[in-house]
């Protein structure tokens, strides 16, 4: 046996033997469940035990390409399932099942590959959701960097829930479930190669346990996981579907002294900052407190405050400490630190 | 946060701000002709817009937003040489993240980079170091830009680098020293600036001495100021006692990090590796003189420009555009016809909005909504013409 670290190489995208070993010996075995072990084409999922869940689906996708593959708190392919899970969850929705489609670099250490899948099948595992088909393909060497993960996620929408930013209302509250940017500070510490003692992790989670109590609550708006572009984008995005402001109060913004401090360093502001286990909430005044206690009852929510309301002036705003508001931009593009 | 928090508690603000209205109804200065206080540094700036401070100041005084981000004073042609040299062929090249999107005549280093340049963002230049010990079979160049905060570290990187007797290193040089910028701007004509509050993080490196011809040659207060809310409201303070008791010298409120004599060792540091050669072409101020930094004959070997010879691109700034008038104080940035449809932070005509640090950058950030281009039809008007260039 030869010590050379065992590789993903072209066969494994061959559609020939070395495929469909990997295929059993990794994602069949990880995944295990009875749509994927099928092991035809599509997976065939029953619509009675969907229709007993509620009386719309959720579907939705999206791809992984995140650099550094392996970050404090978490992975490629966790971030995989909770970032297409919350998509669903903050639908409404209770997550069901997922596809997973793999781009892999010739060269990608099969270790590594082992480590993604085992991540995303529990994290699947302990969110009860199933991966139940999936695809792979493997590219050159510099055609690809190292796994690219596509997930695409079906989810059952409860008949009463009917969140949308467009039933947001003037004096509605606006709620974050914890601390601001702790994926991004952790993921631009290791890209950037910085060097910071930060003991921030990622906070890639999956939220549905944290949401679902909020579904039968009456008042709660609008929810969002506030991934890229952080809690000011998602502001930003509640302001232009309702036709409605949002004013924040910059004092109440819950961020862990590491983050502001790296944001501080590079000026960088921490609302601009990715996340991958928080929401933003807007509901209304009368369910505010009790949102807060459901989020707080939650691991994943135990830092949720209110950080501002809807506004009838169309502007996505910033009180300060020092009681001036200022109107809060969205960056053009990713922010980039100051020369000094 | 220690050393953060404590510079912005909103009591001990109130507290000064009210200290402000109180000495500054005693000023020669009125609400239609108010004190202008120059910020010469882009960090103090985006701490005005940041905090609000120039909302919270009396109607006497005002900020006018001086040339200090070296970003904003890039000339094009410098930007062109850059994209230059970093399409030849086994070339690294690094840069600061903010010198990134400034456009040149035929594009920005990012744009470079989409077009195949092997474009590096960087924290320090020590990080470049690394990349020419790693990378022996390529050419690693540094885009070293900035005040005298940052020439401090490149002249160690270079001291470094020739005791490595690196062969494969090099920088682009294009620093520049605040005092003749400084100078030039007091020489003009027409410029009315009645103080100033000086960058903190040049003078911890320069200390208090060099700022002393702008009390003595130009009589105009200053105070060397930190950047946080407390420490800019009391210098901008110090400033109005100063005016209000008659007197005009260096006064330092940075003490907790900028000692009177500076940083000794920097000082060395740069005077071994560079020196002030000639004029130099700025944006937005065109040339100043003595203003050109260059690398002494024992560290010329490391000079980018002699080892990839670029072409000399001089461009001139968009005519439209106001950046001079700006930088000078004569104008406030959304009084510029260009500013907020044919100049914005993502397609920047001008100096001063090219970098997160620029008045004009700043404005549009914390400002724009409250300067709608509705209320200038001169402005309309332009950006038509702009509309229509484009």
């Amino acid at each position: 046996m030869s010590d050379r670290q065992q590789v993903v190489t072209m066969a494994h995208g061959s559609g020939g033997r070395a495929m469909q070993q990997m295929i059993e010996q990794m994602f069949l075995r990880a995944f295990d469940n009875p749509w994927l072990n099928e092991r035809e084409d599509g997976a065939r999922l029953s619509l009675a035990g969907l229709s007993a869940r509620g009386d719309r689906l959720a579907f939705t996708t999206d791809s992984y390409v995140i650099d550094p593959i392996f970050f404090p708190g978490g992975n490629i392919g966790k971030l995989a399932v909770c970032g297409t899970a919350n998509d669903l969850a903050v639908s409404g929705a209770t997550p069901a099942y997922l596809s997973c489609g793999f781009i892999l670099e010739e060269g990608l250490a099969l270790d590594d590959l082992q480590k993604i899948v085992s991540a995303m099948a529990q994290t699947a595992k302990d969110a009860g959701i199933a991966i139940v088909t999936g695809d792979t393909k493997v590219v050159q060497r510099g055609a690809a960097d190292k796994i690219f993960i596509n997930t695409a996620g079906i989810g059952v929408i409860p008949t009463a829930v009917n969140w949308a930013a467009g039933t947001i209302k003037v004096g509605d509250k606006v709620i974050v479930s914890g601390t601001l940017g702790d994926h991004g500070a952790a993921i631009l510490n290791l890209r950037e190669n910085l060097g910071m003692e930060l003991g921030v992790e990622s906070d890639c989670a999956v939220l549905a346990p944290m949401i679902a109590p909020l579904r039968s609550l009456a008042g709660v708006h609008a929810l969002r996981d506030a991934t890229r572009g952080g809690v000011n984008a998602i502001l930003h995005e509640f302001s232009a579907a309702s036709g409605f402001g949002i004013s924040i109060d910059e004092t109440t913004l819950p961020v862990k002294p590491a983050v502001r401090g790296i944001c501080e360093l590079l000026g960088l502001e921490p609302i601009n900052f990715a996340n991958e286990g928080k929401i933003v909430a807007v509901v209304s005044a009368q369910a505010e407190e009790k949102v807060l206690s459901l989020l707080r009852n939650s691991p994943l929510g135990a830092d949720a405050v209110t950080i501002g309301e809807v506004t009838l002036n169309p502007q996505v705003c910033l009180r300060g400490a020092l009681g001036v508001s200022r109107q809060l931009m969205l960056p053009h593009t990713e922010p980039l630190p100051r020369i000094c | 946060m220690r050393f953060v928090d404590e510079f912005r508690d909103p009591k001990l603000a109130k507290t000064l701000i009210e200290r402000l209205h109180q000495r500054a109804a005693l000023l020669p200065f009125t609400a239609e002709k108010p004190m202008q206080i120059m910020e010469v540094c882009g960090g103090h700036t985006h701490a005005i817009f940041k905090f609000g401070l120039d909302k919270l100041l009396p109607p006497q005084l005002e900020f006018i937003h001086g040339p200090g981000c070296p970003v904003c004073v890039l000339p094009m042609g410098r930007i062109d040489a850059c994209c230059e040299i970093a399409a030849h062929p086994g070339v690294i090249f690094c840069t600061f993240g903010d010198a990134l999107r400034v456009p040149g005549k035929h594009g920005s280093l990012l744009q470079a980079r989409e077009q195949g340049a092997d474009v590096r963002v960087v924290y320090s230049p020590l990080d470049v170091l690394k990349l020419a010990r790693e990378n022996p079979a390529s050419q690693v160049v540094f885009f070293a830009l900035g005040f005298e905060t940052t020439l401090p570290v490149t002249a160690v990187t270079l001291q470094q680098a020739r005791h490595e007797r690196l062969t494969n290193f090099s920088i682009f040089c294009q620093h520049i020293s605040l005092m003749p910028t400084l100078r030039s701007l007091l020489s003009q004509e027409d410029v009315r600036i009645d103080a100033f509050l000086a960058p903190g993080h040049v003078s911890m490196v320069t200390g208090t001495a060099p700022y002393h011809f702008i009390n003595k040659e130009f009589g105009k207060p200053l105070v060397i100021s930190g950047f946080e809310p407390l420490d800019m409201l009391q210098s901008v303070l110090m400033l109005v006692e100063q005016v209000c008791e008659a007197s005009c010298k260096t006064e330092n409120q940075y003490r907790r990090v900028v000692p009177e004599e500076g940083n000794l060792l920097a000082q060395k540091a740069m005077r071994e590796v560079f020196a002030l050669a000639g004029s130099s072409e700025w944006r937005g101020l065109g040339v100043i003189e003595a203003s050109g930094i260059s690398l002494t004959p024992a560290y010329a070997s490391f000079d980018a420009e002699q080892r990839f010879n670029p072409q000399t691109q001089p461009v001139a700034d968009d005519p439209r555009s106001r950046c001079g008038e700006v930088l000078t104080g004569r104008c406030k940035p959304h009084e510029c016809p260009l500013f907020g449809s044919g100049c914005t932070p993502h397609n920047a005509f001008g100096a001063l909005m090219v970098s997160s640090e620029g008045a004009c950058a700043a404005w549009y950030q914390y400002r724009h909504q409250e300067t709608a281009v509705a209320d200038n039809p001169q402005r309309q008007n332009v950006q038509q013409k702009v509309s229509q260039d484009e």
